[in-house]
């Protein structure tokens, strides 16, 4: 019967579509996993790497570090982390939106913008958008390592040394929860102190072993390292949140629209079948 | 009762320790420090070898870093390790193994090596030995 071909075929497609979704959705699912334990894992020296930070950050050091001092601000630098694969909802969409906002928040104070781009969704859209990459890295993988990170992180700081940049921003995704996800724009550098810790509120100064100068160095590229590391493993997380969510959406949307279209299939058969018996019946009383 | 101050041991890979201590050492890159509730502050780098923990009620424990950073509070420690292990997962034979490997290495001067790497070897494997003999003698294990 030739009725509802192209249904049938629709109907088909639809159904091998929802297939590839549902799996995905699940390979998203066990990739989450592992993804949430690698960023619950490296949380504890991130949090207290930050305390040590912020601590030094309340200081009054008689070697005050390039990290620790505020300039004024010609030149900014984002870091911004993103995917490597699409798929995965408004997950980047949203943190390329943020990092517009406050990107453009400084162009308009005819401030100039760099950008850091980690993972090839932001390489493409920065690249597109005309932003003025300066280094990227991508396919990072779902397990990344401090070294794959550290040469696109190097070329920020080594600006930031030389006095090209004045600040520098990270721009990724907080994981809330398996359903949320939220851009977050944050100040790398130069440091800036947010705890309130009455017990820090005097004047005082670390002893340092061996000399400041040399520890500071080796203590606050740590502290970027961690803190970029973090955020990549973080959207890796949310990645893989996004994506589980967006696939499971897409298996759904899938499965209505194949009721759909198995409803309009069959209302189109009965029609048909109707119309033929009614034919038949016109034509014999004809005869 | 003695008195007590909060102190994070913690590798880039997990949470080692967490609690009140009455009193830590650690081996600091100018040497040994030994340090008690309401320290000065204080800012320094680790070479490997063993941490020492007195911990609330006096119970002894020892960890082994591998380096990173010591940060004293009169009111908080923290040690940011590199890689940290808890000492009873120290192995004497792979540390003694290692030691040798990387003094042959070094000894071996027509090969190219990369001499800083196995002197960082040498330290490391001869500071694991350090914290198992600590071990041994304190613990009398």
């Amino acid at each position: 019967m030739a009725v509802g071909k192209e249904i049938k075929t629709q109907i088909a497609s639809i159904g091998s579509t929802r297939k590839i979704t549902s799996a995905m959705e699940m390979v998203a699912a066990s990739k989450m996993r592992k993804a949430q334990d690698r960023m619950q894992s490296s949380r504890p020296y991130a949090r207290s790497i930050r305390g040590v930070i912020q601590h030094l950050a309340k200081s009054n050091p008689e070697y005050k570090h390039l990290y620790l001092q505020e300039r004024e601000v010609k030149r900014v630098g984002f870091i911004v982390v993103s995917t490597d694969r699409g798929l995965c909802g408004g997950l980047n969409i949203n943190a390329f939106k943020a990092a517009l906002t406050e990107m453009k928040a400084n162009s308009d104070k005819s401030i100039e913008v760099d950008v850091c781009a980690l993972g090839s969704k932001a390489v493409t859209f920065f690249r597109n958008f005309g932003g003025n990459v300066v280094a990227a890295k991508t396919h990072l993988g779902d397990a990344p390592e401090v070294a794959e990170l550290i040469g696109a992180v190097k070329v920020m700081l080594d600006a930031y040394d030389e006095g090209k940049l004045d600040r520098v921003y990270i721009v990724s995704n907080e994981f809330v929860n398996t359903m949320t996800q939220k851009p977050v724009v944050e100040q790398v550098l130069p440091l800036k102190a947010e705890d309130d810790d009455e017990r820090l509120n005097h004047h005082w100064d670390y002893i340092y072993e061996p000399e400041a100068k040399e520890l500071l160095n080796g203590l606050l590229v740590r502290y970027v390292e961690s803190l970029v590391y973090q955020a990549v493993v973080e959207n890796n997380a949310c990645e893989q949140a996004a994506r589980m969510l967006a696939m499971k959406n897409a298996t759904d949307n899938a499965g209505n629209l194949i009721d759909e279209l198995q409803m309009v299939y069959n209302k189109a058969r009965q029609a048909a079948i109707t119309q033929e018996i009614s034919e038949i019946v016109g034509g014999a009383a004809a005869v | 009762m003695a008195m007590t101050v909060h102190c994070d041991i913690v590798s880039a890979e997990e949470e080692i320790f967490s609690g009140l201590i009455e009193f830590v050492s650690v081996t600091g890159s100018l040497g040994d420090l030994g340090i008690y509730p309401g320290h000065a502050p204080l800012l320094t780098e680790l070479k490997p070898g063993p941490v020492e923990l007195r911990k609330q009620g006096g119970e002894q424990d020892i960890f082994y870093v591998s380096g990173g950073f010591f940060e004293v509070q009169p009111h908080k420690i923290s040690i940011l390790a590199d890689t940290a292990l808890r000492a009873k997962d120290l192995s004497e034979a792979a540390a003694q193994e290692a030691q040798k490997h990387a003094e042959q290495a070094m000894a071996d001067k027509s090969s190219e090596l990369d001499y800083s790497r196995a002197a960082a070897q040498l330290a490391e494997a001869t500071a694991q030995l350090r914290t198992l003999q600590q071990i041994r003698k304190k613990l009398g294990r």
